[in-house]
C-alpha cells in the first residue's frame, strides 16, 4: 500500500501532533475528566492510523515493526496486572488502591472537588498501562492488515 | 409455503418482541433510575477512598477492577487473533 498524495501528507503532518496531544491528555487526565486509558488509546491509535494511511505501510514498516507493537501491548498488560498484584502486597486485596492517601506518587485526595493531577492513587498508573496496551493493540491490528494488503498487491 | 427456517424465524421474532414490550412497560421513567445502596455509597465515598474526581474511572479501575481486567483480556485476545490470521496470509 503506497502513500497518498503530497496534500494528504501535509495535512496529516499538521493534524498529527494535535491528535497525539489530545489522546495523551485524555489518558493522563483519566482520573479527572471524562475518558481514560481505553478512550485516549483509541484516539492515539487513530492518529497513528492517519500516518499509516497517508504515508503507506512500506514507509511505516521501516520505522516500527509489528513485533515491537506486540511487545508494547504485552508490556501494558503486564503493567496493569502487576499494579493489581501490588495491591495484594501493600493493600491486602487484589486491585487495592494502596497509593491513595500516601505522600508517594499520585497520593493526594482532592478536597472540595478541586481537580488535582497528583491524586487518584493507582488509577493513573492503570490508565497509563491500559493506554499503552490500547495504543499498541489497535495500531497493531491496522498495521498488520495494511502489511497483508501490500504483500498481496506485490504478489498480484 | 413456509419452510422450517421461516417458522423458526417467526418464533424467534415473536419471543423477542414479547420480551422487548414487557421490558419497555417495566422500564423506569427517564431520569429516575432505580435507587440502590451501592450507587449512593460510590457517590458518597469515591473521592475519599480513591482520590479521583472522576467517579466513572474510580469504578472502572478500582471498585470494578476485575471488569477492566476482562476487557483488557478481550482486547489482547482480539489482537492476538488478528495478528495470527494475517501473519499466515503474509507468507
Amino acid at each position: 500500500m503506497n502513500g497518498l498524495s503530497k496534500i494528504v501528507r501535509t495535512i496529516a503532518n499538521i493534524t498529527f501532533p494535535f491528535v497525539m496531544i489530545f489522546g495523551l491528555y485524555v489518558i493522563a487526565h483519566g482520573h479527572l475528566t471524562p475518558g481514560g486509558g481505553f478512550q485516549g488509546g483509541a484516539v492515539v491509535a487513530s492518529g497513528l492510523a492517519l500516518i499509516l494511511v497517508a504515508y503507506g505501510s512500506k514507509w511505516v514498516s521501516t520505522k516500527i515493526k509489528e513485533h515491537d507493537l506486540s511487545l508494547l501491548e504485552s508490556l501494558g498488560g503486564l503493567g496493569f496486572i502487576s499494579v493489581a498484584f501490588l495491591g495484594i502486597i501493600f493493600g491486602g486485596v487484589f486491585f487495592s488502591n494502596f497509593l491513595v492517601g500516601t505522600d508517594f506518587l499520585f497520593g493526594g485526595i482532592p478536597i472540595g472537588g478541586a481537580a488535582d493531577f497528583n491524586s487518584g492513587g493507582t488509577l493513573p498508573l492503570m490508565n497509563f498501562a491500559v493506554g499503552l496496551k490500547v495504543i499498541a493493540g489497535l495500531f497493531a491490528i491496522v498495521f498488520v492488515m495494511a502489511l497483508a494488503i501490500s504483500k498481496k498487491e506485490e504478489s498480484a | 409455503m413456509m419452510t422450517k427456517r421461516d417458522y423458526a424465524a417467526v418464533g424467534f421474532l415473536t419471543i423477542t418482541t414479547v420480551f422487548l414490550v414487557f421490558s419497555m412497560l417495566l422500564i423506569h421513567p427517564f431520569g429516575n433510575p432505580s435507587e440502590s445502596a451501592m450507587d449512593q455509597y460510590i457517590i458518597d465515598n469515591t473521592v475519599e477512598e480513591t482520590g479521583a474526581n472522576n467517579g466513572v474511572t474510580s469504578v472502572v479501575f478500582d471498585y470494578r477492577g476485575f471488569d477492566t481486567l476482562g476487557e483488557a483480556t478481550v482486547l489482547f485476545t482480539a489482537v492476538a487473533g488478528v495478528i495470527m490470521i494475517f501473519r499466515r496470509l503474509k507468507q
